[in-house]
């Protein structure tokens, strides 16, 4: 597999309610080959501290050339990436991990929650294109309507609907995604795609679980390297141990995990 | 590329091996060498160590493992790896495709482990030293650490000499009040070559949550925090023994090479730096090229302990 380490130049930065930030990324050789799910690894300068890399799922590519990366400050690092300009470079390396497996056969329905809603967005626009004959059903929960407006606005371009959820019923639902999911029939033959916090994607895997639906997640861990050397990256497995979330994932079948369910 | 910077030498010797240069990359950071193809010509490499090894499979510790701190990591994976077995039947193949030496570093709970691993990897093909990490509890001493007392330090080393055909590094512990005594009892039951140093034990803490940022509690710090400590280290050992001593602790670049040398290193590792410049040990082979032509030196080797004192 073709990964990349390289200066990407930052042709875009959009800024999100007061701590959610898109930057697009100038990377033909990233942008070309990247599937929806992949990740990459970004530094946020050029010094030792913070040391790390930071991963990011790739929220969109356009024209083979750029990708866009979407997060909220929450940190040192995402915030001195935050505070980049445009025109400047930052060093990434990717595409990196296992991405979403798609079958046009079946219907596909997005579950996105907060940030994790980034990756989903790639493979909305991939689904939309590439299985014409069934669009996938998208349902979105964030915090408030000014974090989620703009995510909800990026899947009406691409002409699919959405199903929103806030915590404060500013937008949408008011409560979770969970319970707008619960409230859809989906039929048998639906895969679910997931990505949100970790007790949301519990959640929908349960109700998945539950109806027959196939359900993939995608899994957020923190990891120093992303290309699985480091071994800091761990999910627990249902077959005991552990997987990797960086090259064994992030995409994983739901049904291999192992939750830890309250 | 260093390729371009014609008439360096950059060769250096450990034991009986000869490496074209003296950058390694260190155990734990580089995986099997497999994962790092996209981004380094690893022909350029000295040496490459590979992922400690035990006598049977680890699933290594829970999460979370690993923990940014000040210019550095904490990491508490736990010893992760696939047992001696399976890296024999799964690993070695690729590894016998790299066109530079491959050390395996290995490690146990009991010296008859050690014996053990030794002599499994012996007369493999495509072994061409052995890194012996004696950082681990010793479980039928209480767990006290192996390599923090020099009588067991020195048991390790003479058991897993009598059972190999190729060199043997041992992997010393910063952990300890004095370093150069383990060193020396070391190089005393006959080890070809020390390297220094592995991890500080150390700790993060969420002062909200209260709870320590590592499942373990405690975790291995590297980074270019400890530079400053393995240097030191570096210089005391390298005047207490006359084995070849490898540096590891924080370097990244050329420059740190050279600082290794000066304070009598003949050969480094790099490590965290591979994670954050999976190339960064390619670019400090190319750093280091540049600096002998510049510097005008005969060799690399002129470096080595070549440390001017006020």
């Amino acid at each position: 597999m073709s990964q990349f380490q390289e200066k990407t130049q930052i042709i875009r930065i959009e800024r999100f309610a007061s701590d959610i930030v898109r930057l697009t990324l100038d990377s033909p050789d990233i942008a070309s080959l990247a599937q929806p799910g992949q990740f990459v690894m970004v530094r946020t300068g050029n010094s030792n501290d913070p040391l790390l890399r930071r991963p990011f799922s790739i929220s969109q590519t356009s024209n083979g050339k750029h990708f866009q990366i979407l997060f909220k400050v929450v940190g040192r690092g995402t915030s001195l990436l935050a505070h980049c300009r445009e025109g400047e470079y930052l060093s990434v390396l990717g595409p990196l991990g296992q991405g979403f497996r798609v079958d046009c056969q079946r219907t596909h329905c997005l579950v996105g929650g907060g940030m994790g809603i980034a990756p989903l967005l790639f493979l909305g626009k991939y689904l939309s294109r590439k299985c014409t004959r069934n669009p996938p059903l998208v349902i979105l929960g964030a915090r408030t309507r000014e974090e989620l407006d703009p995510l909800v606005n990026d899947f009406n371009e691409l002409g699919l609907s959405v199903h929103s959820a806030t915590d404060d019923g500013t937008l949408g639902h008011h409560g979770l995604v969970t319970d707008v999911l619960k409230g859809l029939d989906l039929g048998p033959n639906c895969q679910a795609y997931v990505c949100g916090p970790h007790p949301m994607m519990a959640a929908v895997h349960l109700l998945c679980k539950d109806r027959g639906y196939a359900c993939q997640v995608s899994m957020e861990t923190s990891m120093a390297c992303g290309m699985g050397a480091c071994l800091g990256c761990i999910v627990p497995v249902e077959r005991g141990g552990y997987a990797h979330a960086c090259c064994d994932g992030p995409v994983f079948d739901a049904k291999e995990l192992l939750w830890q369910v309250k | 590329m260093a390729s371009q910077v014609n008439g360096v030498d950059l060769r250096v010797s450990i034991g009986t091996l000869s490496l074209k240069n003296p950058v390694m990359t260190a155990s734990g950071t580089f995986g099997y060498a497999r994962e790092f193809m996209p981004y380094v010509n690893l022909h350029r490499l000295g040496a490459v160590v590979v992922k400690g090894i035990s006598l049977e499979p680890r699933s290594g510790n829970p999460p979370p493992r690993i923990v940014e701190t000040s210019a550095g990591m904490l990491n508490a994976i736990g010893l992760e790896n696939v047992g001696v077995e399976r890296f024999i039947s799964d690993k070695m193949a690729s590894l016998q495709g790299i066109p530079v030496p491959v050390f395996v570093n290995i490690l146990g709970d009991t010296l008859d482990e050690y014996k053990e691993i030794a002599a499994r990897l012996a007369g493999v093909q495509g072994v061409a030293g052995i890194e012996v990490n004696i950082s681990c509890p010793n479980v039928k001493k209480g767990g006290v650490a192996f390599g923090t007392v020099p009588e067991m330090a020195a048991a390790v080393t003479s058991a897993v000499k009598a059972e190999s055909t190729v060199p043997v590094v041992v992997k010393l512990s910063p952990n300890v009040t004095d370093i150069s005594a383990i060193a020396r009892s070391v190089e005393d039951a006959g080890a070809d070559a020390v390297s220094l140093i592995n991890t500080l034990i150390g700790m993060a803490i969420d002062s909200r949550s209260r709870r320590p940022r590592l499942a373990n509690v405690i975790g291995g710090l590297s980074g270019p925090a400890i530079k400053p400590v393995a240097l030191r280290m570096v210089y005391q050992v390298a005047q207490a023994v006359s084995i070849p001593v490898i540096g590891i602790g924080g370097i990244e670049t050329a420059e740190d090479v050279v600082e290794f040398m000066l304070a009598g290193a003949t050969a480094v590792q790099i490590g965290t730096a591979n994670f954050v410049n999976p190339r960064a040990s390619e670019d400090a082979v190319e750093g280091l090229a540049h600096y002998v032509a510049e510097q005008k030196l005969g060799s690399v080797r002129e470096l080595i302990g070549g440390l001017i004192l006020p």
